[in-house]
Parts: structure tokens; sequence; C-alpha cells
């Protein structure tokens, strides 16, 4: 066991922290305001979502850390090493055995259940604040719930791009009421906000906590006749031959040369010891 | 006949200094007024209360609400009120860049409001933003260029297609043509008499100049210290005026 309170902050905060939570899951979508506590590691890694896993974490939790999709990039790797040292806590790379999951950028393919947890890193929660950047202005138009604003944006990418570009941190609205960032998550993802499981948001610099209940309704904005479309590279996955998942794309040399394969690693891992093979995979010994 | 705004007993101090004090008037439909005086007369100040950017020490501005008849806007809800200020009222600034968003194109100025008021459909809302360019006379091409792109004149232009278009029928303008060169000004005078006059309108019209007035006016008000000094038909005031102040105000315009 380490020197450090259980999961690195004090209880006091992690108390201010989950009435914060709790007040956002009361009010879908709605903005919270925390006292964002200085963690060791520099803003933009995950601060909100770090809080939100430590105030969320019991010792018999098993934590799984994802970054864009994937169990072993730096980010991951380090917060999920941060817990393990400050908390003890058992940590997975399997989605089905975590029971809270930090997430930077993706949700996981695999549907959630109700008795797991989705803690999101979010880096501006504001949705309306590249159109207006006066926090009094946005705040008031939240509590009047006046998001025509949100609507020029995605006019404004139709006028420009011919069709809704924006291809993440798509906004939603939340129980109908609150207009809401889903943080920068693909726009494919976004069907997917409707779940079975808790869903947090935190944002660290922005001190700033909000929720997703479980099955609330998320509406993903849009114009009648230009419908909401989530989209993803026209493609299989290289290794695992899956259609439905999230694709990156990666270059494989400079004569023109590349593969497409999931972004949840941990989905493509499943699915190749199941025996799938894709274009450029191998078999898998189970 | 209900007058379309009527207000009564306006009062705004900034500490011991008067904003504006003991202003009351009538505005009919379809009747524009103007209201005159020199820089630091309270003309913005009584302007910025009766659109409720300013909430006044005292007194009522009863506006006469589609469905409810007239309503004091003063003690009306904030959302009630914002509601007001996208539909029925429209508020044009001195300077386009206070009225318009400069990083939206100027088909997204237009449509915000009407996406403000419940527009989902793109098609119509670009139509509509078209058929407004259009009645302002900038060309349908410009569409999808920023307002930055804009000389002063079409800024100026943009800001009044992007306030008209939910159809508004009380219009308030603080110093429309201020910052604009004569003949830009006489097109703009030109453009708004039209719209006011096509549409019905009613219009308050805060401004220095005597010209504006007397083109565009029914009525005419003139400000000095916060007070009311004069009031009465536009041509009978600028013609025959009463109160030395006004007297002061029509013998400075220098005839060419």
């Amino acid at each position: 066991m380490s020197d450090y309170n259980f999961a690195y902050l004090d209880e006091q905060t992690k108390r201010m922290i989950r009435r914060a939570i709790l007040k956002g899951l009361a009010v879908p979508g709605y903005q919270v305001p925390f006292a964002s506590r200085e963690m060791p590691m520099p803003y933009g890694w995950g601060t909100g979502g770090v809080q939100v896993s430590a105030a969320t974490l019991t010792p018999e939790d098993t934590f799984k850390v994802i970054d864009q999709g994937s169990d072993d990039t730096t980010n991951a790797v380090s917060i999920r090493k941060f817990f393990e040292k400050t908390a003890g806590v058992a940590v997975t790379e399997e989605t089905e055995k975590a029971s809270v999951i930090q997430t930077r950028h993706r949700i996981p393919e695999a549907p959630l259940r109700e008795d797991q947890i989705l803690v999101y890193q979010v880096p501006i929660p504001e949705p309306l604040r590249f159109l207006e950047p006066r926090e009094t202005e946005t705040r008031k138009m939240h509590s009047l719930e006046e998001y025509g604003l949100m609507h020029v944006k995605l006019y404004e990418d139709i006028s420009q791009h011919g069709a809704i570009a924006t291809a993440y941190a798509y906004p939603v609205k939340v129980a109908d009421r609150y207009v809401m960032d889903p943080s920068p998550i693909p726009k494919f993802d976004n069907p997917k906000l409707e779940m079975a499981a808790i869903q947090l948001f935190g944002a660290g610099r922005e001190q700033r906590i909000y929720a997703v209940p479980p099955y609330t309704k998320v509406v993903s904005l849009d114009f009648e006749d230009y419908p909401f479309e989530a989209t993803k590279a026209d493609h299989a996955c290289d290794l695992c031959a899956a259609e439905d998942s999230y694709l990156d794309e990666v270059i494989l040399d400079d004569a023109g040369n590349r593969m497409f394969v999931c972004s949840d690693t941990d989905y493509c891992r499943t699915r190749r010891e199941a025996g799938h093979v894709g274009r450029l995979g191998e078999e898998v010994a189970a | 006949m209900t007058p379309l705004l009527q207000v009564k007993g306006i009062e705004k101090h900034y500490g011991a200094r008067i904003g504006c004090a003991d202003v009351n008037f009538d505005l009919f439909p379809g009747e524009v007024m103007g209201i005159v005086g020199e820089s630091g007369s309270g003309k913005s100040t009584l302007l910025n209360c009766l659109a409720g950017h300013l909430t006044p020490d005292a007194g009522q501005v009863i506006f006469d609400t589609r469905a409810e008849g007239p309503v004091d806007t003063v003690t009306m809800s904030e959302p009630a009120r914002r509601m007001l200020g996208r539909t029925d009222w429209a508020f044009v600034h001195q300077h386009a860049r206070d009225g318009l968003r400069m990083n939206v194109s100027a088909g997204g100025n237009i449509g915000e409001r009407l996406m403000a008021v419940g527009a989902r459909h793109y098609g119509d809302i670009r139509a509509r933003a078209v058929d407004w360019l259009d009645r302002v006379e900038i060309a349908e091409n410009r569409v999808d260029d920023r307002p930055s792109a804009f000389s002063g004149g079409m800024q100026q232009r943009l800001q009044i297609a992007r306030n008209l278009v939910t159809e508004p029928r009380l219009v308030f303008m603080d110093e429309p043509t201020g910052g604009l060169d004569v003949s830009v000004q006489a097109r703009l005078l030109d453009l708004l008499r039209g719209l006011v006059r096509q549409m019905g309108l009613s219009a308050l019209i805060v401004t220095h100049d005597l010209a504006v007035v007397r083109l565009l006016a029914d009525r005419l008000m003139v400000m000095k210290d916060g007070h009311v000094v004069e009031s009465g038909l536009t041509d009978q005031v600028l013609d025959d005026p009463q109160h030395a102040y006004t007297q002061l105000l029509v013998s400075s315009v220098l005839q060419v």
C-alpha cells in the first residue's frame, strides 16, 4: 500500500467532487462548477477526468483507461499507473471487466452495462464557447434555453462545406433541456450516448463537471433537410474485419499504402481472438 | 387606437448624475419617432432603457404584445423580454460590428434570429437570407462572405437585414448612419425609408443628424441634459423651434 490517501485526493476534496457529480446527475447536461485541484499532471492530460475518477473509485473497483480508444498510449498508461499506485485498485484492459472506465475522445464499442461508469476527460465543456466568448452570456443562454446560436455553427458548416462538417465534439441536447458538448468524441459515437452506464464528464482546467444519467434522451442537433449522420471511414478493420467500429487510418509506407484499424484496441483484440481476420491480419491463437 | 409603445416617467441615474429623467411619450403603429440632442444628452441611455438593455430606475415601458396586449416590459420576466428582443423588437447599433457576428457569414448572421425562434430547415433559412440580402441591396453571391469583407455601408445594411428578418414591429436605431460618408448615408436612408413604409414598422431613431430625422421621422423629441425640452411633428419642430436649445440646434446645421 502506498503513502497516498486512497486515490490521491483527500477525503474532503472527493466529497466536494461527489456533490458536484450528484448535482450533475440530478440536472442532466448542466455544467456544475467545482473547485478543481492541481493534479500531478499538466492540464490537458485529463485532470478533470482523473479527479472525477478519484472521487468515484472504491477499493473494489476495476479500472480501465482509454485514450482515443486505445489502452496502450502514453496518456492511458500513465493514468492507469497513477491509480494503480495511489488507489491500489485492480486494472484491466477489457471493457467487459471494468467497473470504472476513464476515456479520452471515445466511447468503447462494446455496449456498457448498468454497473459501469464512464468518465470523460473534457477540454472545453462549454459548447457555445467559440460562438459566444462571454461566460456570463453563455450561462444566461443556458438558463434561458436560448440555443439558436448552436444552429448558426451548423448553418456555417453547411454553407461552407455542403454538409455538417463538424466531425467531433458534436453538440447534443440532453433530456430536452441542456445543450451539451459530449467532449471531443467522434460524432460516430453520439448515438451511443444513450446508454445503460452512468456517464460523467470532468473538465479540470475549466472547473466544470456534468453528467448524463443512464437511459437519458440525448439528441444530436441538426437541420430537417440536413439530418445528423454518424459517420466513419468507409472500410472494414484490416485486422479484425469489423465493419461496425470506428476506424483509425494508419499510413504504412511512402508508396501510398495504408490500413484502417479499430480505434478501440480491446474490441479489436476480442474479435481477433474470436477468430475474425481482416485483410492484413493473421490468425491469433486464442 | 392602442399605442404600440407607451413610455411613462422613465428615469435613469448614474450615481448622482442624471442619465435621463421624466420621459413620457406614446408611439403608435407605423409611426417613426426621432430623438435628437447633443452628445451626452441622454438619447442613448433612453433608447437602451426602452429596449431593455438597461434597467430604468423608475417608470414604465408598456409594449402592445401580440399575445397578451399591453405589458410593462420593465417588470416582465427576462426570458419574455429577451424573446421580444428576438422577435417583435429589433435594435440597430451605430457600429455594425456591435450588432453583427463578424466571424459568421452574412447568411448565418441573417439566419441567427430565425434559428433563435426555432427555424430548423436549412433550405428555408438560406432562401430567406438571400431574399433579405436582395432587399438591402447586397449581391446574392456575397451570402457566404463574412461581414469583415464588407464595406461599412454594406455592414450597416446587413445589420438591418439581420434585424428585420423576423418582421419585428418596433425597431430601435442608435445613430444608424453614424460614421458613414454622405452618399452611403443617403442610400441607407433611402433604403430605411422604403423598408419602414413597406413593412409598416414603428421606429425610434436616435441621432444627432437633423437631416436623418427630417427624412425619416414623423415626430421629433429634442433632449438636453437628460430631459425632453421640446417635442412635436418633425417639420413643426425643425421649422419653428420654440426652445432655445432647439433653435441653437437648428441654426447649427451648415447650409451648403
